[in-house]
């Protein structure tokens, strides 16, 4: 029994075959931890004689011996491919999870990443030696400013939420400069997680705009909320319902009015990258997700990057370093002293900011051209709504549509049948499929938000549509055998996720070996 | 058994001489959706009114489940922490929370009775 009082044993399945001897399923290999794997004496590399006759560490000798594990290379090298044979991955399958943009990571990315005029330099040499990876960033600004209209670009913010958090700093150091202490952020309902988060960490206090029943941010209550002690709004255009705001223009300009700033939340850009560029929408400042706009989805092959772009407004107040180009060449400002105009609020990172990723981007961009940037969005968007279109009559779409890059489905279809969006997402698995996004966004009961990318063929796409499509009916027809204690066919069945994240072991400590015990 | 008396807070509250069971409201545990987690009070605790009593965490939020009354925890429903959904399946029963110990019983007329609390709902 699980701790949802459901059985943990496989139902309705004769499993008649003998276990195998040893605890291993064919392919599924029953894996230990590296360091129940380990013993004492063994070693996979072969250390050189010290020549130190005399010991320096005075006190700081370690006495007990230092408990790393012992395994020879081929162990080490089984054990790590092991493991990675039980994860999911977009190179083994679609990857529906929503609001992550899970494309496909084109190989010629990884190439070019890999050249070493790219991968093996080091943010403190000299910047005459770098001339080609300065002008790389400097083409990807271009792109990304131009592809969103606005006026500038920092580069360095590491991830989505690290621009978030970049974007709020340059609009407090924009109302710092005006004189005023605006302390309010208005965030709707449907936003990502990170938003209110952000605001908090930069010091903000959040308050929350309520969605329309059609799924929109509801304009009225914003404009309501506006006022002279309103810092700025923090919306997500495509929304987390998969929806364009239709009403976008009109709640910039009455944040304009009010004298507050749009920040755009960049994470759905896949949805309108190429078609709309976000300045005319009226946007001061956004991220951009290169890893999953630009490709290299998480896992799928680097870190992420989170640049930000600003409009001319908030542009002086864009952190360091900054990129300049005249005829010395490229080279990066790092110190305030060193500007003539702007007053940048600080920095966000050390030094520059994701590299490689810009190497990804930029090959990616190149590759697909304006027009492929534009038909990737287009793609993604039919993908959806073709998604949408084939399960709207067997599961249960809160808004009718058409929806942009993600299609969101609620519980209401597994109404009665005892069945929940946590089961249906474990039946998933099962049948090789990453779950979509579940339980968000928090607007509609149950969800199940669903983002295909452009990446998936028709083929694929009809594949998938016909597993959730069985699936939804075996639900309704009260055959919850695919459902209870799913999944079935993973390295470990339902796990406790709460209890794992809420009372995690992060410890691994040995057992106390039974002779030990004996003595 | 006494009726129940109600919090703006989404709790509910069972007076019975001078301890009191808590627990969240049949609203609460549908705005919240399936519920995973529950964390409660230790016996002997002692809470003032609104100091955070308990948490309890569905597929959707985590939310703190304040004091609605002062006072002292003489229980806490270890069922729960085996089975969270109870709270589900029965929010007013089987899925009380915690008892306590009342410090002052004058605190239990702000409470409101279910007809005023199914009005403020409403309005929300």
């Amino acid at each position: 029994m699980n701790n949802q009082g459901r059985p943990t044993a496989v139902a309705g399945m004769a499993e008649t075959a003998p276990a195998t001897i040893s605890g291993d399923r064919g392919l599924d290999h029953e894996e230990g931890l590296i360091f129940e794997l380990g013993r004492d004496g063994m070693t996979g590399v072969d250390l050189p004689q010290t020549q130190v006759s005399e010991s320096r560490l005075g006190g700081q000798r370690r006495k007990g011996a230092i408990g790393l594990p012992g395994l020879s290379e081929p162990e080490v090298v089984r054990h790590y491919v092991r493991l990675s044979r039980m994860n999911y991955a977009i190179d083994s399958g679609l990857y529906p999870l929503g609001s992550c943009t899970m494309k496909h990571n084109p190989r010629l990315n990884e190439k070019m990443a890999r050249l070493p005029g790219f991968a093996d330099i080091h943010p403190l040499q000299p910047q005459k030696t770098v001339q080609g990876a300065l002008a790389l960033i400097s083409e990807l600004m271009r792109w990304l400013t131009t592809l969103t209209g606005m006026h500038s670009v920092a580069m360095s913010p590491k991830a989505g939420a690290h621009g978030e958090l970049c974007g709020l700093l340059a609009i407090r150091a924009a109302m710092e400069a005006r004189g005023e202490d605006r302390k309010r952020i208005l965030v709707p309902e449907s936003a990502h997680g990170t938003n209110p988060a952000t605001a908090a960490l930069a010091g903000f206090t959040v308050e929350e705009v309520p969605a329309t029943s059609g799924g929109h941010v509801d304009a009225d209550a914003l404009e309501a909320k506006l006022g002279p002690d309103v810092a700025a709004i923090m919306l997500t255009n495509p929304n987390t319902c998969g929806l364009f705001e239709p009403r976008v223009l009109e709640m910039a300009n009455a944040v304009r009015k009010a004298g507050a700033y749009f920040y755009c939340d960049g994470a759905n850009f896949n949805a309108i990258a190429g078609r709309v560029r976000p300045g005319d929408l009226g946007v001061d400042a956004m991220h951009i997700n290169l890893h999953k706009t630009f490709s290299t989805p998480h896992g799928g092959g680097g870190p992420g990057a989170g640049p930000v772009v600003f409009s001319k407004a908030l542009a002086p107040f864009a952190p360091l370093p900054l990129l300049i180009h005249d005829d010395a060449g490229f080279r990066y400002i790092e110190n305030r002293e060193d500007l003539e105009t702007g007053s940048p609020f600080g920095r966000m990172c050390a030094f520059h900011g994701q590299m490689g990723m810009f190497v990804r981007a930029l090959a990616y961009m190149l590759s697909h051209g304006a027009d492929g940037v534009r038909q990737a969005s287009e793609d993604a968007v039919l993908s959806a709504n073709y998604i949408l279109a084939s399960l709207k009559d067997v599961m249960s779409a809160p808004f009718p549509g058409p929806c942009m890059h993600e299609a969101l489905f609620d519980d209401s279809f597994l109404d009665g049948t005892g069945v929940t969006t946590l089961d249906f997402a474990k039946a998933m698995i099962d049948e090789g499929y990453h779950p979509m996004t579940m339980y968000f966004p928090l607007v509609v009961h149950g969800a199940m938000l669903i983002e295909p990318t452009e990446s998936e063929s028709k083929e694929s796409l009809d594949r998938f549509i016909h597993v959730l499509r069985v699936l939804a009916g075996e639900a309704k027809a009260g055959n919850r055998a695919r459902f209870d204690g799913a999944p079935r066919f993973a390295p470990r069945r339902r796990l406790d996720e709460t209890r794992a994240a809420r009372k995690p072991i992060l410890r691994w400590t040995q057992k106390t070996p039974v002779a030990d015990a004996a003595e | 058994m006494s009726e129940l008396r109600f919090t703006n807070q989404h709790e509910w509250v069972r007076i019975e001489g001078d301890e009191a069971t808590v627990g969240i409201t049949k609203y609460a545990a549908e705005q919240l959706g399936d519920v995973v987690f529950v964390e409660l009070p230790e016996a002997g605790k002692k809470l003032a009114r609104d100091a955070e009593a308990a948490v309890v965490e569905s597929v959707k939020a985590a939310s703190e489940v304040y004091a609605p009354l002062s006072g002292e925890i003489v229980a806490a429903n270890a069922a729960l922490s085996d089975d969270p959904a109870k709270v589900n399946a029965d929010p007013e029963g089987e899925g009380w929370f915690f008892r306590i110990k009342l410090a002052d019983k004058a605190e239990t007329e702000g409470l409101m009775t279910a007809d005023q609390y199914t009005e403020f709902v409403k309005g929300l």
